[in-house]
């Protein structure tokens, strides 16, 4: 038999070339509109990113300051702010988290329905700031909840803001809506994690940090 | 009139009016020169409503209440003291004993007490401060003293705080409880001998306690145990 005239196994399609942004905008100029479902639905979410309302120091009256009209958060779409967690999308952890509030904060993110983004704003909220070495403030939100974004600064300006809304925003149009990398709300049977809300003890909160979601950092010393 | 003279003066007034519990005056060296009385605390609460309703004096507005922790602490003082020391063997009979001055350095023990100390002003005649400071027996059992809410009402959330941070306990306080820190809270922050819960965690701040934290949480590893060196 010759070899030649063996059909050949069907090579597998290969992948369709990614259409670039010039083709796909000049199908839009022909009135084709290409697009998929995950882009679309990424590209919905993360244009209506609604916050909490919910400040807690200095850096929140930045963040009302970038809701007002001369740094305007509703050029993108982040106007809503909400005041209560069920129809928030954003937590804005936006200023000094003392022990005592620190549960409080901690359930309102329970509270928040999945997808649910946080942003930690300012040196407080990331790392307890100017009162890490102090008795009653929260070392850093981080501790018990996870975050998305650190926004630093002491405090960030509301460009900062801006900023911090804009590289959000890119996280959650890149965000994959299947696969392990999913959304806890899409992943069947995946906990979105209620996180541990810490109890008053008589000499600090307990536990001082949940530790499924925060380590200190390994350090060695050589000398 | 000068801050001494007016302090002399209020203090003949309160001493008059108060013979067995007669404020003792706490002079202040600094420039500021505030200085203040030291009221017993059996008659604060007495002297507190003299103060207020006196027509001359009308301290109508107590501004502002604080805490001091004083602990324990040793002083060492240098004392003199003539001696007479017998005469030298050798000499004359007769010869009368020597004085002479002689420097010892005592040591003594301080006890520790809280104090409180009250700024008041008259809103009505335009003077002020007038300072009151009240002192506990020590810092451990007898913490208790008089509440000067009910003649200040402004009183009471500065009560409350000290009551939080130093742990003194004014009777007749309409509602002590813990102002800042939680209720399930057993410490009391601002004393001088407060340990902070220990969550340290490595920051690159190059202070001596700092240092000495991290010294203590991350200690140095047995010596070639090939951990490489951070950063």
């Amino acid at each position: 038999m010759n070899p030649a005239a063996q059909t050949p196994e069907p090579a597998p399609a290969p992948a369709a070339p990614a259409i670039s942004d010039a083709e796909r905008a000049e199908l839009r100029r022909q009135g084709i509109l290409l697009t998929s479902i995950e882009e679309l639905y990424n590209w919905g979410r993360s244009n209506s990113v609604w916050p909490l309302q919910f400040g807690l120091a200095c850096c929140a009256i930045e963040m009302i300051a970038a809701s007002m009209a001369r740094f305007d958060i509703a050029r993108f779409g982040s106007e809503v702010f909400r005041p209560s967690p069920r129809q928030a999308d954003l937590l804005i952890v936006s200023g000094t988290v003392t022990k005592k509030m620190a549960p409080q904060v901690v359930r309102l993110w329970n509270q928040m329905p999945e997808p649910k983004y946080c942003i930690a704003m300012g040196a407080c909220a990331i790392s307890g700031g100017p009162f890490k070495q102090g008795y009653n403030v929260l070392k850093g939100i981080d501790r018990y909840i996870p975050v998305d974004l650190y926004l630093p600064g002491c405090p960030p300006r509301p460009e900062a803001l801006l900023h911090g809304l804009m590289e959000l925003q890119a996280k959650i149009r890149t965000q994959p809506l299947t696969g392990p990398a999913a959304p806890a709300h899409l992943r069947p049977g995946a906990d979105g994690g209620e996180c541990v809300i810490p109890d008053f003890g008589p000499h600090d909160l307990e536990p001082p940090h949940d530790p499924a979601r925060w380590q200190p950092p390994r350090l060695i010393r050589t000398e | 009139m000068t801050a001494m003279e007016a302090i002399e003066q209020l203090h003949a007034r309160l001493s008059a009016r108060f013979p067995d519990a007669a404020p003792t005056v706490v002079l202040n060296p600094g420039p500021a020169a505030q200085h203040s009385l030291l009221v017993p605390a059996t008659q604060a609460r007495a002297i507190a409503e003299f103060l207020r309703d006196d027509p001359e004096l009308q301290l109508d507005t107590c501004s502002n209440v604080t805490g001091i922790d004083w602990p324990e602490r040793e002083v060492t003082e240098t004392v003199r003291r003539t001696v007479t020391e017998p005469p030298a063997a050798d000499a004359p009979p007769g010869t009368a004993p020597a004085a002479k001055v002689v420097e010892e350095k005592v040591r003594r023990v301080v006890p520790g007490h809280l104090e409180v100390v009250y700024h008041l002003y008259s809103v009505a005649r335009g003077h002020g401060p007038v300072i009151l400071r009240l002192r506990t027996g020590d810092r451990g059992e007898k913490v208790a003293l008089p509440s000067l809410t009910p003649v200040w009402r402004a009183c009471e959330f500065q009560e409350r705080e000290v009551f939080d941070l130093f742990g003194v306990v004014f009777t007749g306080h309409p509602d002590l409880r813990r102002l800042l820190m939680w209720d399930e809270f057993r410490n009391h922050p601002m004393r001088k001998d407060y340990v902070e819960p220990d969550d340290y965690e490595w920051e690159p701040t190059p202070h001596d306690r700092i240092l000495a934290q991290a010294r203590r949480h991350y200690p140095v590893p047995p010596t070639g145990s090939g951990e490489p060196a951070p950063r």
